[in-house]
């Protein structure tokens, strides 16, 4: 019975239903779309590594595991790294960060291609001068590039000579010897992708070159990728905790004002249920079990909302962000909305539980 | 047997510096299965009397008991277990649910007391004689006033309780209605034996009941 009242109360009032439900729902969303991007991105990241096709990396001395780094490695340790027992290919990159989160790979890109199986290209080919650069397709649709179109980055206009399909590493390359000189950064290298005669001997091959190179951090690839993650990124998980905790307050706020006002439009009716005998009890369980329907429903609206961030974000940004819709997540955000909302519940649930029923009774 | 008594019943409110008497030694037995008429006009303390024997509001002094049952020393908890399975009250304004069913309606006051079995065979006769047995589907904005009192008869005694208070029953009906609602309230009272209190101000619809008492400036006259 209190159940149909709980739905008939939610029925009668369809417009504030719908608002508190998608307003508890954006809580979720941000929470959502936050851990998808976060996921999706280091995700996307750890596919395009894999899309080289290398078996190890070697990296420059200090540098982060998931971070792209600069052009701090000397280019003298290619030879190195090349005359190790095992090595077939060892192809030197270079990155320059062109703001935020984008940057520009430099690369030789015979050795590139011929490490990672070739380019599959869309449109048009690879460099052919010194100002031409190639672009993977999620980069061209978010730009609107085409072959022969410019692109303006580095302080200059490069041609897009070639489009790729994405899962290559970068989303801009051009070529290794045009970034080391506009980055005045001739000789030196970013990193060095290694191809082994076989995967089987890249711990070998790893310990050895360790031994001579103990301050460069050396990674199978497969060790590099499951660095990929939330839990490597202190910054990220700070950030979503700061985002959890919005969403909290969010609940809590949307839920208190819907309830308290719908506490107050219903101070006849919860007079009449107190004449009727119905004891603090009953009405608090009234109001929570609307509020836990309101979350549930909330939270259904804010996973589906999720799909339309991922949806918004694949069509308008594709090459600088990618969302995952990460399902584990779907029941922590729902019982953290929950938990804001069943808290912002207490204080007008217990208003109306208190209220007294001769009072209510006359309230018009 | 006497299924109200009321002894020396006072009650005072505070309104603003100045004490009100709204009671002043209120003396009163109602027999069990009477049909009783309080009549008064405004500000006589009838109403205050109605929300004292309804468990709505606590007396100052006196001794009041409903079937053998003492009010006086009732707390908040008490005043709602007594709400809950000795009065059924009907309001001037029908005070029904607005968002549920003539049926939800009239269940609600069973859920709220415990009862979960069907209605018996008893109170679906209640229901025919109230003449609402066809509407139990229906929303009570689709209902005329009359029709939505009958439905507050049946959700004050549908959990059978040890008196049935009315407050000005008839207050926001017509003529035709305010007879066919008073009609019901007697036919019950007769058929089932139900102890009906009833406040009016109004001596035509006091002229339905067994026994017609006078309140005048917190006091009864009559009984």
């Amino acid at each position: 019975m209190v159940y149909k009242l709980v739905y008939e109360n939610l029925k009668h009032r369809p417009v504030r239903t719908l608002l508190s439900s998608l307003a508890i729902g954006l809580g979720v969303t941000m929470m959502l779309a936050l851990v998808g991007v976060g996921e999706g991105m280091l995700e996307d990241q750890a596919n395009r590594a894999r899309g080289v096709g290398a078996d190890l990396v070697v990296r420059a001395p200090g540098s982060s595991v998931v971070g792209m780094g600069s052009l701090s490695m000397n280019q003298g340790i290619l030879s190195y790294v090349r005359s190790q027992k095992h090595v077939t290919l060892a192809t030197p990159i270079g990155v320059h960060s062109t703001g935020g989160v984008s940057s520009i790979m430099g690369i030789n890109y015979d050795e590139f291609a011929e490490m990672g199986g070739g380019f599959r290209f869309r449109e048009g080919g690879r460099f052919s001068a010194q100002n031409d650069v190639i672009i993977d397709d999620l980069y061209a649709r978010e730009k609107k590039l085409k072959v022969g179109s410019l692109l303006n980055t580095m302080n200059r206009d490069w041609r897009v000579s070639g489009i790729f399909a994405s899962g290559k590493l970068a989303r801009v390359m051009i070529p290794l010897t045009v970034l080391q000189e506009l980055a005045s950064a001739n000789g030196k290298i970013t990193m060095i992708y290694v191809k082994l005669d076989d995967p089987a001997n890249t711990q070998a091959v790893i310990d050895a070159m360790k031994k001579d190179l103990p301050e460069y951090p050396i990674y199978a690839m497969e060790e590099l990728i499951k660095q990929f993650s939330v839990n490597n990124l202190p910054e990220l998980k700070a950030f979503i905790g700061v985002v959890v905790s919005l969403a909290v307050l969010f609940g809590f706020l949307v839920v208190f004002l819907a309830m308290y006002t719908a506490v107050l439009e219903r101070t006849r009716e919860i007079g009449i249920l107190k004449a009727l005998g119905a004891g603090p009890g009953y009405v608090l369980g009234i109001l929570l079990r609307e509020t836990v329907l309101l979350a549930i429903i909330g939270s259904l609206c804010g996973i589906l909302m999720s799909y339309g961030t991922r949806w918004l974000i694949s069509t308008f940004i594709p090459a600088s962000m990618v969302q995952a819709i990460v399902y584990s997540w779907w029941p922590i955000a729902s019982l953290i909305t929950l938990a804001g909302a069943v808290l912002g519940v207490l204080y007008p649930a217990l208003k109306a539980a208190k209220q007294d029923a001769l009072d209510s009774l006359s309230y018009d | 047997m006497a299924i109200i008594e009321i002894q020396n019943l006072r009650k005072t409110f505070r309104s603003g510096d100045v004490d009100v008497h709204a009671l002043r030694g209120v003396n009163l037995l109602v027999e069990k299965g009477e049909f009783l008429a309080v009549v008064g006009k405004s500000g006589s303390g009838k109403s205050t009397l109605f929300h004292i024997l309804g468990g709505l509001t606590p007396p100052t002094s006196g001794t009041v008991k409903i079937d053998g049952q003492s009010l006086t020393e009732l707390d908040e908890a008490g005043r709602t277990l007594l709400r809950r399975n000795s009065v059924g009250f009907v309001f001037q304004k029908y005070n029904l649910l607005p968002t549920l069913t003539i049926r939800d309606n009239i269940d609600i006051a069973r859920d709220i007391s415990g009862k979960t079995a069907p209605w018996d065979a008893a109170f679906n006769e209640v229901v025919e004689i109230l003449g609402i047995a066809q509407k139990m589907d229906r929303k009570p904005r689709q209902l005329s006033g009359g029709e939505q009192q009958r439905v507050a008869i049946a959700r004050a005694i549908v959990n059978q309780p040890a008196i049935l208070l009315a407050d000005e029953p008839t207050g926001n009906l017509d003529t035709e209605n305010s007879d066919m609602v008073l009609d019901l309230l007697r036919h019950l009272n007769k058929k089932t034996g139900q102890t009906v209190l009833m406040i009016t101000h109004d001596p035509e619809a006091a002229a339905f009941a067994d026994r017609i008492v006078q309140m005048r400036d917190g006091e009864l006259y009559g009984a």
